[in-house]
């Protein structure tokens, strides 16, 4: 096999001189347009994600000149990813950010990304979609707020969505309204996902194979899956269809620019009310991109991190905040877990880590609390096992290492739980700074009573179903938390939300946010797959608007 | 400990399709890091050094994973985790801290230095810092409690979890690409994944072992 070990994708940018990496031939480039940064271009786009990428590629599709940052490095997998927890940390927004609050979230690796495909280049690869009655959760639940959105046009995105992303899964899914298959056969389980399967039976409740982005027949340049369980850390074969190899060669071959190791750091607004592009920083050297429209697309911490920086005497709180919701309603998903010791060796660690799902409390609310949550089967590497050890158990020294070495033997359940908005958990600017001279965001968060509730309730839950396969020495990982969202919610007027349905600032016409922070509420699954399916829409939207000369 | 997986030993696997080039310059690297300390000062290293004998005591039969080596690299090389509690100074500072507030603790209680005292009194003083009860003024601000979750306890175990003689002593399969795994059923095994001694079979598990290569 023919390997080239490249050179350091941090030491300077790849995307320049007309090409860009070809991320599916060792050492190949694809051709790249690039803008000059005194061109006007029709639009700028800040985050390269699950939210920027499509919506850069299908701007660029529609006809639209597009230039899309990324403030981390454009890698190549089949040659910067190695088989290892350690160095894939490469991948994580990893620069300083402060912490606080009742409840302070662990950052890095658990919810962000810094590479050009944004955190989808180590995400688990879950794709579900949404509890409909999510998008109406207080006028149908009688919880949280609702969207702007109607469930049956996003059904038509999801579908979209996943035909893009060519999501392996069932051919009928367990819960909601009817969906059309999965483009591609859901995997094989490992041993982890036939004991989640088991326990779901014996509790009665119903299980099936995950959806996921990683593909189980060949799909263009993308091999099938070899179950080589480092998809956290990094696809080495390019069978994850994340962003990098999915929605960004997209928006290359359609003419958009990607401009790696660009970190925005202000948004520039004119005299008449309107964003005229953005400065950013790329290779030492302070520049400005002009935009007659400026997306941000930077996940729910740094694209408050940016409207607020881009305060003026005019917008003296940060632009598009006019309502003083940037930056609040912050919100994570909580991510506890139930772990056991089985008599069977599982070897967790083979395949992707969450192969089996029960979706059950998200469709079912004979609960004491509102909201849901699903769980799935886990495979944590020996790094992230040792933390769950150490976290929740206080173990170290001797009983430490006698407790990984069962490793081969465990088993464990995962939450991914809906936790509510609530405004006092917000990003906001601390005074230090970070290595571009830049105010790092600070995190405040706390759980509220019915995320408590939530939470036990999931642990019982998990844990009755690890009895019923048999594990022992069960014990609980009370603390963890992982996805966000929150911070630029979209909703039905400016005084109670930052944009509208179609992610657009109601103060700043040509400014647009499109990530996981246009989220009024989280549901109680892996957001991913609904911020693709919103940029789709977004995309479609901002073509609609065009034609009537409405931008 | 007697050992769950005898023989074997992941690094056999280097040359097979288990491993890619990137993944052996990244492995060689990390076995080839300088064992001698460049941040931390003599006596910074003899503390930290106890520290680690206790958070990961290691087997007597096989070469000891350098950790304060690693723990030294991760901050001359300013890895950084992506956040940091409130409460907490910047990672460098913590540890230069952490480690002179123990050191002075161990003083004020035992009249010596950290890495001089009894293992049982090392253990009780980490104990005790695990639990937030140091608060001597060498630590400032900096509650023990915190230095010991978000410092002590990641740096150290990540760095021998990350180390191929942990994945041998665990039985991890360690990196798998290109090859990846093929048997995914429980209580399956492909012939290049550790075999476990069950009682009565180490001889088997031992031949096991030396063919994952």
């Amino acid at each position: 096999m023919k390997t080239i070990v490249s050179a350091d994708p941090f030491a300077g940018p790849r995307a320049t001189g007309g090409r860009a990496p070809d991320v599916f031939r060792a050492g190949a480039w694809v051709p790249m347009r690039q803008f000059d940064d005194s061109e006007t271009v029709d639009f700028v786009v800040v985050g390269t994600g699950a939210g920027g990428a499509p919506l850069i590629a299908r701007l660029a599709e529609g006809g639209f000149s597009v230039v899309g940052f990324d403030a981390g490095p454009y890698f190549r997998p089949l040659e910067d990813f190695a088989s290892d927890e350690m160095e894939q940390n490469k991948l994580y927004w990893n620069d300083m950010r402060v912490v606080d609050g009742a409840n302070p979230l662990t950052m890095g690796g658990k919810n962000s990304g810094k590479a050009v495909g944004g955190s989808t280049v180590h995400f688990a690869m879950v794709s579900l979609r949404f509890r409909p009655e999510w998008f109406k959760s207080h006028s149908v639940l009688g919880y949280g707020v609702d969207w702007p959105l109607d469930w049956r046009e996003m059904w038509g995105y999801y579908t979209k969505a996943e035909r893009a992303l060519s999501i392996s899964g069932p051919l009928r899914y367990p819960w909601g309204p009817k969906r059309p298959a999965y483009p591609y056969r859901a995997h094989e389980m490992n041993g982890a996902a036939v004991l989640l399967a088991k326990g779901c039976e014996a509790m009665g409740i119903s299980w099936t194979p995950t959806p996921l982005a990683t593909v189980s027949a060949p799909h263009g340049a993308s091999p099938p899956c070899v179950y080589r369980g480092f998809c956290r850390f990094g696809c080495s074969t390019n069978a994850k269809q994340s962003q990098l190899v999915t929605f960004v060669p997209r928006a290359l071959r359609a003419g958009a620019e990607i401009r790696d190791l660009a970190m925005v750091a202000r948004i520039e607004m004119g005299s008449a009310g309107r964003a005229t592009g953005v400065h950013y920083i790329r290779e030492g050297r302070w520049r400005f991109q002009r935009a007659r429209n400026v997306v941000v697309a930077g996940y729910a911490i740094e694209t408050p991190r940016l409207l607020l920086a881009s305060a003026t005497n005019r917008y003296s709180n940060g632009l598009a905040n006019s309502s003083g919701l940037v930056g609040k309603n912050l919100m994570t998903q909580s991510n506890q877990a139930v772990f056991g010791t089985m008599q069977e060796e599982v070897r967790w660690y083979k395949g992707p880590p969450s192969l089996a799902i029960t979706e059950h409390w998200n469709y079912d609310d004979e609960k004491n609390f509102v909201g849901g949550y699903c769980w799935m089967a886990q495979g944590p590497l020996p790094i992230e096992w040792a933390t769950i050890q150490t976290g929740s158990r206080g173990l170290w020294g001797q009983a430490l290492r006698d407790e990984m070495a069962k490793y081969n033997h465990q088993v464990g359940l995962k939450m991914v739980g809906e936790m509510l908005p609530n405004e006092a958990n917000r990003v906001t600017l601390a005074d230090e700074t970070d290595q571009y001279g830049l105010k790092v965001a600070r995190v405040t968060y706390g759980w509220g009573d019915n995320d408590k509730a939530l939470i036990q309730h999931a642990l019982g839950q998990m844990q009755t179903s690890l009895e019923a396969v048999g594990a022992r020495e069960i014990f609980r990982q009370e603390d963890d938390t992982n996805h966000l969202a929150g911070t630029a919610r979209m909703g039905f007027g400016a005084d109670t939300s930052v944009i509208n349905s179609d992610c657009r600032s109601w103060d700043v016409p040509n400014l647009w946010v499109c990530d996981g922070s246009v989220f009024p509420t989280t549901g109680g699954v892996n957001p991913s797959l609904t911020i693709t399916a919103i940029a789709l829409r977004t995309a479609d939207r901002i073509k609609a608007l065009a034609a009537r000369g409405e931008l | 400990m007697t050992e769950l997986y005898p023989g074997y030993d992941v690094l056999a696997k280097r040359w097979t399709q288990s491993w890619n080039e990137q993944t052996r310059a990244v492995i060689d690297a990390r076995l080839a890091a300088p064992r001698e300390p460049i941040f931390f000062t003599p006596d910074e290293w003899r503390c930290l050094s106890a520290v680690c004998d206790r958070i990961m005591p290691q087997a007597e039969n096989r070469p000891p994973v350098p950790l304060a080596a690693y723990v030294d690299l991760k901050l001359r090389e300013g890895f950084l985790d992506g956040y940091r509690y409130a409460a907490m100074p910047p990672q460098d500072e913590a540890w230069r801290r952490g480690l002179a507030a123990l050191d002075d603790e161990a003083m004020r209680l035992h009249a010596a230095r950290f890495h001089a005292l009894s293992t049982a009194r090392q253990d009780h003083l980490l104990s005790r810092m695990q639990r937030g009860e140091l608060n001597g003024t060498a630590w400032g601000a900096m509650p023990s409690a915190l230095f010991f979750a978000h410092r002590v306890i990641p740096d150290i175990t990540h760095a021998y979890y990350a180390h191929p003689t942990a994945w041998n002593e665990i039985g991890f399969g360690g990196p798998a690409s290109p090859r990846g795994y093929v048997r995914m059923a429980l209580d399956r095994r492909d012939p290049w994944e550790a075999a476990e001694a069950k009682p009565g079979e180490e001889e088997r598990a031992r031949r096991e072992n030396d063919r994952v290569g």
